[in-house]
């Protein structure tokens, strides 16, 4: 499973980071997203799922 | 079994995106009364307008994740009327499709003022069509007048000073937003803008426009001033899209009025801007305008479609982003609510403030301070 994020789509609501706090996390001066890894495990997949469909930017995408 | 979705925007395809990752193989069809794929508004009013995003970047999903959802794509066909007992929507250009279970998203429409109709150089900003013609209104640093005072007229004024336009907001509050953010925070709105340039005239009623030869000339206020303009931006709010649902049976009662589970009637459902469901934890009927809320209460109409019982009792969030200043919010702020600074300063344009009233928090804003304001969010308790 690979994450990838689009810093400049992101609006810094931290939806992401509330359904995945492993593998998403906010800058703390703008909220932007940061990506703490790009390959999370596979445990973690219903998660990462979770972050990329509730993102109201839909600056997240996995590809399995 | 089958689905269909009305309403092809945020709502529509999360609803479509939600029912497939919980497992339904069975088919859906997306009925849009747009020609465009799917696309997301919140853009529309910054990036989009200001140029710095292509139509691509707008969409929702790219077309090659589109087509893994395996969904019936049926675009340009405004829904005419819906038969509850039958299930079955028919469209504008006559077709019929049933389904076992119908899914509204309708969304809103924008409020416009009388008489603007026919009349050059004046907007409404709610589709891609209307961005697109304000956009090309907004070369030439026009002087723009844009009526309305809440989050998409603070927006739009925004984004069309940095564009290079001698912009005017007009609205009735003394401030934008003040009666949900109220005096203080709102008061630091007007700051910014002020700071930025765009030149206040709010505090007072718009009555009207005024036009020479089928073309704007002017924003009259309710005190007879009239302010002028090449180009004015209507953003008095939205009305839930409904009238096509009319004769249809359905409570309609400021949006489609549904039960705790999103259900306005066996078999159907709202989500999004046109729901006004029964929030439990609230106990209150709530229509939330936010596009978190489109994906939230898509993803709880899915999982009731397919058995489940599940109330939707969301914190509200929105954003909104202005000049270089975000500002996000949890929760339902109003005016006579008391303000805590809890983080940051407001002299610093750097803070997390709670809303409090009756002893509880009932909402928390945070000026440029996004993952701070997410962390205050768990003071918010409901009911």
């Amino acid at each position: 499973m690979k994450v990838i994020v689009d810093q400049d789509k992101c609006v810094a609501s931290g939806q992401c980071v509330t359904a995945a706090m492993d593998v998403f996390d906010q800058r703390d001066e703008d909220g932007i997203v940061v990506l703490l890894t790009e390959n999370p495990p596979e445990s973690l997949a219903a998660d990462v799922h979770q972050a990329a469909a509730v993102c109201p930017a839909l600056a997240i995408v996995v590809e399995d | 079994m089958s689905v269909l979705i009305v309403g092809a925007s945020a709502a529509g395809l999360s609803t479509l995106e939600a029912l497939r990752r919980q497992g339904y193989q069975d088919p859906i069809t997306v009925l849009g009364a747009e020609t465009y794929l799917p696309y997301d508004r919140p853009p529309l009013s910054k990036q989009y307008l200001c140029g710095d995003w292509d139509e691509l970047r707008t969409r929702l999903r790219p077309e090659e994740m589109l087509a893994k959802l395996d969904a019936n794509f049926v675009l340009g066909d405004p829904a005419a009327a819906l038969d509850v007992n039958r299930r079955v929507v028919s469209t504008e250009s006559g077709r019929e499709l049933s389904a076992d279970s119908i899914v509204i998203a309708t969304g809103l429409r924008a409020r416009r003022l009388p008489g603007q109709e026919g009349l050059a150089g004046v907007h409404v900003l709610r589709t891609l069509g209307d961005a697109d013609a304000l956009r090309r209104d907004l070369t030439d640093s026009p002087r723009v007048v844009v009526v309305g005072d809440g989050v998409l007229g603070a927006e739009i004024a925004a984004t069309a000073r940095k564009l290079g336009c001698a912009v005017t907001m007009a609205g009735p509050q003394a401030a934008p937003l003040e009666s949900q953010f109220g005096t203080i925070v709102s008061g630091l709105l007007a700051d910014l803008h002020t700071a930025e340039g765009v030149e206040l005239r709010l505090g007072t009623a718009v009555s009207g426009l005024t036009s020479a030869t089928g073309r704007v000339t002017g924003v009259q206020l309710a005190n007879g001033e009239v302010l002028p303009a090449d180009v004015v931006v209507v953003a008095l709010g939205a009305t839930p899209a409904t009238e096509w649902l009319n004769d249809s049976g359905l409570t309609l009662d400021n949006g489609i009025v549904c039960d705790a589970q999103c259900r306005a009637a066996e078999g159907i459902y709202a989500a999004g801007d046109v729901a006004r469901w029964q929030h439990d934890g609230l106990d209150a009927l709530l229509r939330l305008e936010n596009r978190t809320n489109a994906t939230e209460q898509a993803a709880c109409v899915a999982a009731n479609i397919l058995g489940e019982n599940r109330s939707y009792t969301p914190i509200p969030y929105f954003w909104t982003d202005q000049f270089a200043t975000k500002i996000q919010v949890h929760g339902i702020p109003t005016a006579n609510a008391e303000i805590v600074v809890a983080e940051g300063a407001l002299d610093e344009r750097r803070f997390v403030t709670h809303y409090r009233r009756d002893g509880r928090t009932v909402a928390v804003l945070g000026w440029n301070m996004p993952k701070q304001t997410r962390l205050h969010r768990e003071h918010l308790v409901h009911g």
